[in-house]
């Protein structure tokens, strides 16, 4: 892996400040961090911390106060498809079936090159990747949350994007689905070789699916508190990974950090 | 499962002779479950049209000027033999009458829709337009369409285009109205799947805005066409010529009043179907998350 590569996403000095009718709000600062191409990365925090403000400024959704976000050496100007977003509550939209929730993304990357059959099969392959091929003509309202949410991974797996922004994709589903898809998403993510970065509160989570745990101190004025390399070999497998002598710790190295050193505001406040 | 071991060991026929027992008693119950369902959805209404009857005939009992329901319905009787009659430019039918209205209300109705939905969606996209018409719609808004008729008058120099222009007018603001608060409620995250998906502005217009705000846009035309249908009868009764306004106007001045109250059940029920075929037509094309 050359510089390039180990830098694949790289944030320098970054600071996001919302200027609100109270004055001046510092969500985060001195953010520094490079993704290497094909790393797993999850933020972890408290809820307020501004791991999706982080999330959001790598999407090119917002930009920051202060510091530098680049992607394969290009400043991050603006959201693109080539930095796709997982959004929280699928946001697929209800009038479209499924398939062409999914055509949508499809024809905006690959509109001008491909011709209308090719299209379709992009879209159909990437509902067949999560295990949707069925629910393709259904509308929205009609499937899952979990199903839901697999077509909102469908459609940002569609556009080939070089990063893939997930934020809480699992957040709102119950744990049994949750599970399910967390082994989907290591399947995909193994096969695809994609570069992920996911915001999630749940530990369990960050440690069997990262590369790398990104840790953030509580806000206001959050910046990374500590990065965790998780040595686990893949492909892996949840159940024996749970017996794995390094799960423990790294899972308790999480935990430590979460509520021993960074106790919640609320908690402190008790 | 007891009932089931019990029903086997008796002899085959009596337990064939209790089955057909107890589905006939199911049948009947459930014959009178729905019979009660009919009775309480129909009950109410006739109890109520019967009341009104009831008013209705006490009231012209003690007033000779008002016709008896049996009276106004001769008369109705007579005015649908014949509703398509055409003796001269005064004296029509009263289905030429009702088309003549629904005709103005068309026109007018339909050039508010032409101008006020999309300058509807123009003001919910773009706060700066919003911040321009918002202040002209809030003051013009409450205004009697009516006290526009004579500017109509002044500009048109006839009175049916003057009519068409005060149903322009009243209808208008509802649409702008309705669709700019739908354009101004599309979901932050429908936007921002738009960016990053880098849709253009066409694209984002066809696929996320104009499905979404449809629903509210069609409650606005719902709105729009009970007002135009309110304001025209007040209307033709000012400009005259053709028209179910008009018509109830000329009556009064025949002192026809079985006519009259006919002509109000005309206008009731037109101005029911207009509302129902758009209430119909927004259900069609309401989707099940913008519902909730």
């Amino acid at each position: 892996m050359d510089a390039n590569e180990q830098k694949f996403i790289d944030i320098q000095n970054a600071e996001m400040s919302f200027f609100t009718k109270k004055g001046a709000f510092n969500a985060l600062r001195d953010i520094n961090l490079a993704v290497g191409k094909g790393e797993f990365i999850s933020l972890i925090g408290h809820s307020g911390c501004g791991k999706s403000t982080l999330l959001n400024l790598i999407a090119g959704l917002t930009q920051p106060t202060a510091g530098m976000l680049l992607c394969a050496n290009r400043e991050i100007a603006g959201p693109s498809p080539e930095r796709a977003v997982v959004f929280q509550n699928h946001s697929l939209l209800p009038w479209l079936t499924c398939h062409e929730n999914v055509y949508l993304a499809v024809e905006r990357v690959f509109g001008a090159t491909e011709n209308l059959v090719r299209l379709k099969e992009r879209a159909s392959a990437a509902l067949a990747l999560v295990g949707l091929s069925h629910a393709e003509q259904k509308r929205p309202h009609e499937i899952s949350g979990g199903m839901k949410q697999r077509v909102g991974i469908a459609r940002a797996l569609s556009m080939e994007p070089k990063v893939l922004l997930m934020d809480e994709p699992f957040g709102a589903l119950d744990a049994l689905t949750r599970a399910h898809l967390q082994d989907e998403l290591l399947k995909i993510v193994a096969a695809t070789k994609s570069t992920v970065v996911m915001v999630t509160h749940d530990v369990d989570e960050a440690v069997l699916l990262s590369d790398r745990i990104v840790m953030l101190t509580n806000g206001p004025s959050a910046t990374i508190g500590e990065i965790l390399e998780v040595d686990l070999p893949r492909p892996r497998e949840r159940v024996t990974l749970a017996q794995h002598p390094s799960y423990a710790q790294y899972r308790g190295a999480v935990l430590e950090f979460l509520y021993h050193r960074q106790r919640h505001p609320a908690q402190e406040a008790a | 499962m007891s009932a089931i071991v019990e029903s086997m060991s008796k002899p085959a026929a009596a337990a064939a002779a209790d089955e057909a027992a107890r589905r006939r008693r199911a049948g009947l119950a459930e014959r009178r479950r729905q019979l009660r369902a009919v009775l309480l959805a129909v009950l109410p209404p006739v109890l109520g049209l019967l009341l009104l009857l009831l008013v209705w005939e006490i009231v012209s009992a003690r007033n000779s000027g008002i016709p008896s329901p049996v009276v106004t319905l001769h008369s109705a009787a007579e005015l649908f033999a014949h509703p398509f009659y055409d003796n001269g430019p005064n004296d029509q039918g009263i289905g030429w009458n009702v088309l003549a209205s629904l005709k103005r209300v068309g026109m007018g109705f339909g050039l508010a829709a032409a101008v006020g939905i999309p300058l509807g969606f123009l003001i919910g996209r773009f706060r700066f337009l919003a911040g321009m018409f918002n202040p002209i719609v809030s003051l013009l808004k409450p205004v009697s369409p009516l006290a526009w008729l004579p500017i109509g008058l002044l500009v048109f120099k006839a009175a049916d285009p003057a009519a068409v222009w005060a149903i322009f007018i009243c209808s208008i603001w509802p649409m702008i109205i309705n669709t700019a608060i739908g354009v101004q409620r599309v979901p932050q995250d429908y936007l921002n799947v738009a960016r990053v998906l880098n849709l253009s502005e066409w694209k984002i217009f066809t696929t996320i805005l104009f499905p979404f705000v449809l629903p509210y846009m069609l409650t606005g035309v719902r709105l729009a066409i009970g007002m135009a249908w309110l304001v025209i009868v007040a209307a033709e009764m000012l400009t005259g010529g053709i028209g179910i306004g008009f018509w109830v106007w000329d009556e009064w001045n025949n002192l026809n009043m079985a006519h009259i109250i006919v002509a109000i059940g005309v206008i009731g029920v037109v101005g029911l179907v207009l509302e129902q075929a758009l209430v119909f037509v927004a259900k069609a094309f309401t989707y099940e998350d913008v519902r909730n």
